[in-house]
């Protein structure tokens, strides 16, 4: 039987039962609380395909979720809010900032490169807090949830989990195909010894560039689903410690493995929001949690399926 | 021209701080290869210590005092506890480890000392200030620490190129497998190194108490610059830190004094305010982007 | 992953304890900020309600309180969740909260949808007090750009020639210096902002040594304040006065000490405020948690107040919520300003003062009360908001 089809396959048709759950307890909070943790996950797997599959850590992975909340945000202000618009503008500008940036960051190595994509998302942050058109640090308010193909069905809540689970489902397809594929092959290979690589006569640069801009599109599309789950956009969703957040999903879950990702970014914050309803001081909790965690190695993949 | 020396001042006193929180994070990162995100909060807790010593002692120096020794034994029960155990592992789970410690340091001096700023009080013998420009004192601590900083920087060149250690741990930072090789203890040199780290952070927060407040989550942002500093500077290299840290106060405390009357020279009034807000607290990442383009291993690479 | 279905299902029994509304208790939802440097502000709103209910022998309008306090960690998407959460989990009959302006942005349209009514001890942004205003939605604080007025005014009635005008840069930061110029005509010698967070701002200090104003006036909230006015201070600049907002209260006072004392502010309250029940208050919130009450205290007590009078007004029906906004818009309570009605976009209609910062005799600092600037003032947007 083969594993690697199967147990996704349960974790999606889990996540789908969900809403089904939810009637029993306070829906539109459980509704929101799960809706935000597929969006995180989405989010947070943008970031384990260039971390685990590129071997790339951006710290300013938040940027391309801010930069989607404002497409959505803008495209809401003058009419154009449909999701597939919003979606259909926000890749494009996020693919193209990666691509921009990432030229530069990606002539730097290790913590380097680390650092210089923080240097970019910090920029693109006080840019939009500078921003007085789209109310600075405040935010702004969309009118409503987006349209999809010009129907109204997100308005409701449960439409609008199964958007953000049909969206996480189709990211995890697309990533896994591409990790699987010649290009993804490459890219790995890359991580391990780009030497090599190149003397194969790949250039790594392009595949890395490549690589940053599929991440950013993807993270850009969970960019829109947050901006719309709340019709609330604020520079808070690209603060550098949101990109430090998604870093830590990420490894929380398991570097290396897509579903990792997803495991992570689901108990970061469905810990976060558990452990904060029975007390303030969750940090004296989460904490040590993510350092017993670390000190053992590999995530919560590791101690899920024993292993990458 | 004499507000230009004035702000110049204020720029280098703002990188020897940088400098002081920098100096051990950059030895800890580039010797031990280890991403120490808990550097932060490990300076705040230097803070939180010096300002509950003084209060306690009543004596500014007695406090300092104390405080150096606290905080190396907090460093240390750090190593011992967790570090130890992750070193040769993946960098990104000493990032996971530490920023869970971080979440935790945070919350716990919330619930030692409450969530309200404390502050601690300018030494007798510094305070007050002189006269550089009329209008404005500059106060004698200000003075103080960046003789203190200077002090501390040129003491840890002594260390780091004239000792036996220093060699050591220059030989580390470019090659630690090999050092090992010859028979040195790593262990104990990493012992070292961060022991001078952890007492670098701590030494770093009691000397801004006096003038900055002391708060929960004030390692957090720092840690951010301090980073920006290590990286401009070259990973490992104190001598880069120095440089990155007075580079980065002077291009953030020039670039706020002048700046903006330097774009209204360029463009219309309205236009130059609305770039002048993006712009300002921009210019220290543009100067990272721009270091790491023309030198992407940094000002002072180590020899690897 | 299928482990993740297990997990959740755990997590989804733990986190939904929930329960009905019981018959004759009143549910309190507060949102307030916890975590960071900000928690001192969140802090306080949260001691003074309790102290509210507490004087009220655990009740408020005779019913039972309950009250379920959450962290936003000043993340507005994390604001909507913990908000939906005590909308639908805890079914709560008011949200009271939050500190800042932009979780409001982001909680008030959830929460005046639902059937509970947000009341705001503090955050009381333009928008919601002019075309967006809601029957569902009240401020106890002031808007926003009122105490920034205060000063503007003040500095206007002194004849000041020139001013110099800092703040952080954000959008609270450029609200208040708008604030400020609407009231003030003088000559702005210059108008500076920086970054959200700065340590240090001797850069800004020299150049206020520089230009020279008549006085500097500041919007600088927290850590930010605390280092500016020690700063200040330490650079010998304190003979040129130092109006601000929101920078040295009583959060920030006893890391300020002397460096703060004689420093100019504007507020609708202060804890030397002359009426029995504002020095009962300040006496039993000392007593209590050791520290002197600032505005946030007093206007979270005072909602505390409100609802107190609003569920005795509509009788104790919380189900009839027609009878209980009217209830509210009447604010038919003791306030421990004295004075207090709300205007029609259900934000108050208050005096404002001119404060000053001082050492008490018993060694602690607050902020006293120099002179009244506005009697009776309400906003300026209240005439856009289509309630009646």
């Amino acid at each position: 039987m083969n594993w690697r089809a199967v147990v996704p396959g349960f974790g999606f048709a889990a996540l789908a039962l969900v809403p089904l759950a939810a009637r029993w307890g306070p829906e539109a909070y459980a509704l929101n609380l799960a809706t935000r943790a597929l969006i995180f996950a989405l989010a947070a797997m943008s970031l384990q395909f260039m971390l685990g599959c590129g071997g790339l850590v951006s710290f300013g992975q938040a940027a391309y979720l801010g930069l989607g909340a404002y497409a959505a945000a803008i495209l809401a202000r003058y009419g154009g809010g449909d999701l597939l618009l919003e979606a259909g503008t926000a890749i494009p500008a996020a693919a193209l900032f990666a691509v921009a940036t990432s030229a530069i960051s990606l002539r730097a190595k290790g913590v380097y490169y680390i650092m210089s994509t923080l240097a970019f998302g910090q920029m693109l942050y006080f840019f939009f807090v500078s921003l007085s058109a789209l109310g600075g640090d405040d935010g702004v308010t969309l009118d409503a949830r987006a349209r999809l193909a010009g129907t109204d069905w997100l308005a409701s809540d449960r439409a609008f989990y199964y958007a953000a689970l049909a969206a996480l489902a189709l990211g995890y397809l697309l990533l896994d195909r591409i990790v699987g594929s010649r290009f993804g092959r490459v890219l790995g290979a890359i991580r391990q010894n780009p030497l090599r690589v190149r003397a194969l006569g790949f250039e790594p640069f392009r595949y890395q560039l490549a690589a940053c801009a599929i991440s950013a599109a993807l993270c850009a599309v969970a960019g829109v689903l947050l901006a719309n789950l709340n019709s609330f956009v604020s520079p808070a969703f690209m603060t550098w410690q949101r990109s430090g957040d998604l870093i830590v999903m990420t490894v929380l879950g398991g570097v290396g493995s897509l579903g990792g990702a997803i495991l992570g970014a689901l108990a970061y914050l469905l810990a976060s929001e558990l452990v904060s309803t029975y007390t303030e001081h969750s940090g004296l909790w989460i904490g040590p949690a993510l350092v017993l965690v670390a000190l053992r190695g590999r995530g919560l993949a590791g101690l899920v399926w024993g292993g990458r | 021209m004499a507000l230009l020396l004035v702000q110049t001042l204020n720029g280098l006193q703002l990188g020897i701080i940088l400098f002081l929180i920098s100096a051990g994070l950059t030895l800890v990162f580039g010797v031990m290869n280890f991403v120490n995100l808990a550097h932060g909060a490990q300076y705040m807790v230097g803070a939180y210590l010096a300002a509950w010593l003084i209060g306690l002692t009543g004596n500014f120096w007695l406090g300092l005092a104390l405080t150096l020794p606290a905080t190396l034994a907090f460093g240390l029960a750090l190593e011992a506890l967790i570090y130890r155990h992750l070193y040769n592992r993946d960098p990104l789970d000493q990032i996971l480890a530490t920023f869970g410690l971080i979440l935790f340091i945070d919350e716990g001096v919330k619930t030692i000392w409450g969530a309200e700023p404390i502050s601690v009080d300018t030494p007798a013998a510094l305070a007050g200030g002189v006269a550089l420009m009329p209008g404005l004192l500059y106060p004698i601590y200000r003075l103080a620490l960046i003789g203190a900083g200077l002090a501390v920087a040129a003491l840890l060149y002594l260390i780091v190129n004239h000792t036996r250690v220093g060699m050591r741990v220059r030989a580390g930072a470019s090659n630690s497998a090999m050092i090992s090789a010859l028979g040195i203890d790593i262990g104990r040199l990493f012992l070292i190194v961060f022991g001078l780290g952890a007492t670098l952070a701590g030494l770093a927060g009691a000397l801004v108490a006096p003038i900055l407040s002391v708060e929960p989550g004030m390692g957090d942002s720092v840690l951010i610059l301090v980073f920006v500093v290590i990286v401009i500077g070259g990973v490992g290299s104190i001598r880069g830190a120095f440089l990155g840290a007075l580079l980065v106060g002077l291009i953030d405390t020039l670039g706020r004094a002048f700046g903006p009357a330097l774009l209204d020279l360029a463009m219309n009034p309205s236009a130059a305010s609305q770039t002048g807000r993006s712009l300002t607290p921009m210019l220290i990442y543009l100067l990272m982007a721009g270091v790491l383009f023309v030198r992407p291993s940094g000002l002072f690479p180590v020899k690897r | 992953m299928k482990r993740c279905l297990s997990v959740l299902t755990a997590l989804a029994a733990l986190a939904f304890p929930g329960g009905a509304s019981a018959e004759g208790k009143v549910k309190i939802g507060m949102i307030v900020t916890l975590s960071g440097p900000p928690a001192v502000l969140g802090g306080q709103i949260r001691d003074g309600f309790a102290l509210a209910v507490k004087k009220l022998g655990g009740k408020l309008g005779g019913l039972d309180a309950d009250i379920v306090v959450v962290d936003d960690q000043l993340k507005p998407d994390i604001a909507v969740t913990k908000v939906k959460g005590l909308l639908e989990r805890d079914h709560v009959d008011f949200v009271v909260g939050p500190v800042f302006s932009n979780i409001l942005q982001a909680i008030e349209k959830p929460v005046t949808a639902s059937s509970a009514f947000l009341i705001s001890p503090n955050a009381g942004t333009s928008n919601f007090a002019g075309k967006q205003c809601n029957a569902n939605f009240f401020v106890t604080s002031y808007q926003n750009d009122q105490v920034h007025e205060v000063l503007g005014k003040y500095a206007q009635d002194k004849g000041y020639k020139s001013a110099f005008l800092l703040a952080p840069n954000y959008q609270a930061g450029r609200d208040a210096l708008d604030g400020f110029k609407k009231q003030f005509k003088g000559r702005i010698a210059d108008e500076v902002y920086t970054p959200l967070g700065q340590l240090d701002f001797s850069a800004e200090l020299a150049k206020i040594a520089a230009d020279k104003p008549d006085a500097v006036f500041t919007f600088m909230p927290g850590g930010m304040g605390v280092n500016l006015v020690k700063q200040y201070a330490q650079a010998g600049l304190k003979t040129i006065p130092f109006l601000s907002a929101f920078t040295t209260d009583e959060s920030t006072l006893p890391a300020q000490k002397d460096a703060a004392v004689g420093d100019l502010g504007g507020a609708n309250w202060a804890p030397d405020m002359d009426n029995p029940q504002s020095k009962a208050f300040v006496a039993a919130y000392e007593a209590a948690y050791g520290a002197v009450p600032a505005t946030y205290a007093m206007q979270a007590y005072d909602t505390a107040m409100l609802i107190d009078s609003a569920i005795r007004t509509a009788g104790g029906k919380l189900s009839d919520r027609d009878a209980l906004r009217a209830a509210l818009k009447k604010g038919d309570f003791v306030s421990l300003r004295g004075g207090f009605k709300f205007s029609t976009n259900h934000y108050p209609i208050q005096d404002f003062y001119l404060t000053k910062v001082a050492k008490r005799a018993d060694g602690k600092y607050e902020t006293e009360i120099v002179e009244r600037v506005f009697k009776d003032y309400g906003d300026s947007y209240a005439k856009d908001c289509p309630l009646k």
